[in-house]
């Protein structure tokens, strides 16, 4: 539920205000005192969303009694990483963690390709039923993923790919909102380069893959991080597609370690353990493209 | 692919040229894997599940086996009128989940809109750490925040560590199965609701009990919801604040208006359409919960914290009613549908009176429409 869906390109810069420049003199002492105020409410509210996972990540290095009795310090009275040995050595979490890698990979690349192809024929090829496709994709977007779960599950076993890599990633392939980032930048680049390729000669395809995607660079990362991260956290496909514990990805390990499904305890610093690491390397991607991130994330909807 | 579309173009073409027969090609194949998987993953198990809501299929072999029979409407009727278990389970999951609405929505807007103002101040320094901090909590996974937050609300955990500083002492969030409504009125010393209350049900279930407000097992799921899609709704707000045009602001502001007034008269009308492209996101969004119910409570305690969505699944995959659990996916998609039109009605682009327009003068539309 965390990652919205984003469908269009990176918003026109602001016309911003100058208002705030123009203020008249005389309010200036009121108007220092608003802006203190205005940091310390920011900074208070900033904790309250930043405390939650440093907690969680000093919790992680803290031993069982600790994490009960101590539940608020940021530094562990004895530092531990019991935690993580237990996940690395004892349990099967690097092969959740590889499975989640592979299905990443594979969705990402696979998404990238599928939805520029879709998102350039949409957008700049004039053929017949190119109106309905893309209303079908409008109608796509429309029907909510939970409701999917057993229709989904009833095909991918129909089909024979129930608990299998292929039945894990082929139909996360489908991505509406990824062809409409697509369509909406390839509309937005100037046609004139392509069409002295089409003049030259080339096919199709070749103006496509050798002149236009490389100048889609800005989106196709764009697509990229929306792709790793929609499937990183994907978590109710992978419960109705598998079964085998070799196929268990990081969501579904980490879910069947909080349910409790492998121990009695509680087991906090475990737990918190694995979710730290499940969250590196989307954190890792998170500040790496944090501008493109939030542009991306803001462009959304504004048409 | 390439072979399939080379014929030679003609001349440069202008706009309202003829369509070019290779591109009809191109364009099929060009779009044809995207709509392979859209019909297999999706046309195809839609039409699926249809037939399984109409039948009584376990779950063994094929749906189309000769052995599965036409049932007619009796799973939605189990549902919606059955008096047994289901209806009650369905009805129950259904409170949780309007209740989880109810309260998610309208806060996460208004936080998310708090946090856009508060942030796109041009005096502020710092903007991008704020906004970074804010919107972090939106691409971690719902199962690490999970985790996080069955440890944070657990009863020995970091919330009741900090509520116990302030002398309150805190429930174990996520065995407590009573409604925060009920726990309200029993502080004022109604322990019972009235008759007509207590006595009228409404898919097995009493309306004195749809009035229990969420658990506080489901109060703590809130909290998470609020704290997990504000940042993203923040960043549609923002890239409307940015996009207002200064003058009507500049406008008000010579009028005398002040800071209160121009962001109740001024700003927010123009951020119509991102509130209502919020407003409905928040709403699909919020019906779907089953990420967190999985991971966390498994609907516990005492089915407070159960969902459409999550008994759903579990109808089928677990109870093996796959019959059932298709039926109430098929409610739940039918509720989303007929929530989002409600709210387009109500949201929706009135004539603005004449006694309002002399009042104020007819408000400019939002810039980014």
């Amino acid at each position: 539920m965390s990652a919205t869906p984003v469908i269009a390109e990176v918003p026109a810069t602001a016309s911003g205000t100058q208002a705030s420049a123009r203020q008249p003199k005389r309010r200036s002492r009121l108007f220092l005192s608003s802006t203190s105020l205005l940091y310390a409410v920011l900074i208070v509210i900033a904790v309250i969303y930043i405390a939650p996972f440093l907690i969680s990540i000093a919790t992680s290095f803290k031993s069982d009694a600790e994490a009960a009795s101590d539940p608020l310090a940021l530094i562990p009275s004895t530092w531990t990483t019991a935690a993580y040995g237990k996940l690395f050595l004892n349990s099967d979490f690097p092969t959740w963690f590889t499975n989640s890698v592979v299905v990443t990979v594979f969705v990402t690349a696979g998404r990238v390709f599928l939805n520029s192809l879709a998102g350039y024929a949409l957008a700049r090829l004039d053929f017949k039923g190119r109106n309905v496709i893309f209303a079908a994709l409008v109608a796509v977007m429309a029907v909510p993923g939970v409701v999917l779960l057993i229709p989904k599950f009833l095909v991918i076993n129909q089909m024979g790919i129930y608990d299998s890599y292929a039945g894990m990633i082929i139909p996360l392939l489908m991505d509406a909102a990824g062809v409409f980032i697509m369509k909406n930048f390839f509309e937005s680049i100037p046609a004139s380069v392509e069409e002295q390729a089409r003049v030259d000669g080339a096919g199709t395809f070749r103006v496509f893959w050798s002149i236009v995607l490389p100048m889609a660079a800005p989106a196709l990362v764009t697509l990229v991080i929306l792709s790793f991260q929609g499937s990183w956290n994907e978590l109710s496909h992978f419960i109705i597609s598998t079964q085998s514990p070799e196929l268990t990805t990081l969501t579904k390990g980490v879910a069947s370690l909080a349910s409790g499904q492998l121990s009695q305890d509680t087991q906090y610093p475990l737990k918190l353990a694995a979710a730290a690491l499940m969250t590196i390397p989307v954190a890792v991607v998170f500040f790496v493209f944090q501008k493109r991130i939030m542009n991306s994330s803001a462009g959304a909807v504004k048409e | 692919m390439t072979t399939a579309t080379e014929t030679a173009p003609k001349k440069a073409p202008p706009v309202t040229q003829k369509r070019r027969p290779r591109d009809t090609v191109a364009g099929w194949l060009f779009t044809g894997p995207m709509l392979i998987i859209l019909g297999l993953f999706l046309v195809v198990p839609v039409g699926m599940a249809l037939w399984v809501s109409f039948s009584d299929w376990t779950g063994r072999g094929s749906p189309f086996a000769s052995t599965v029979s036409f049932i007619g409407m009796d799973n939605y009727k189990d549902l919606l009128a059955g008096g047994g278990l289901a209806e009650r389970d369905f009805g129950t999951s259904l409170r949780n989940n309007a209740w989880y609405v109810m309260l998610v929505v309208p806060v996460q807007t208004i936080v998310a809109i708090v946090l856009a103002v508060l942030v796109n101040r041009q005096v502020l320094k710092g903007r991008g750490f704020f906004r970074t901090a804010f919107y972090f909590p939106s691409v971690t996974s719902s199962v690490a925040i999970t985790v996080i937050w069955l440890f944070l609300f657990g009863a020995t955990g970091a919330v009741n560590k900090v509520l116990s500083y302030l002398g309150i002492h805190g429930p174990s969030w996520f065995q407590d199965p009573s409604g925060i409504l009920h726990n309200g009125l029993r502080a004022v010393g109604i322990t019972e609701g009235p008759a007509f209350l207590v006595d009228t049900t409404v898919l097995g279930l009493p309306l004195w009990d749809w009035l229990a407000g969420p658990s506080v097992a489901m109060t703590a799921f809130i909290f998470m919801a609020v704290f997990t899609t504000s940042g993203t709704f923040m960043l549609l707000f923002i890239a409307a604040l940015q996009n207002l045009s200064g003058e009507v602001h500049e406008a008000a502001m010579i009028d005398g208006a002040n800071g209160w007034q121009r962001f109740w008269q001024v700003t927010l009308p123009q951020l119509r359409p991102t509130l209502f492209t919020v407003l409905t996101l928040g709403l699909i969004g919020t019906w779907q919960v089953f990420d967190q119910i999985y991971t966390g409570t498994q609907g516990g305690p005492g089915k407070t914290t159960l969902t459409p969505a999550y008994l759903s699944y579990t109808s089928a995959f677990e109870s093996q009613q796959w019959g059932r659990g298709a039926a109430i996916a098929f409610v739940l998609f039918i509720i989303i549908v007929l929530f989002t039109l409600l709210q387009r009605w109500v949201l929706r682009e009135r004539p603005v009176s004449r006694r309002h327009r002399r009042m104020y003068g007819t408000p400019s539309k939002g810039a980014n429409s």
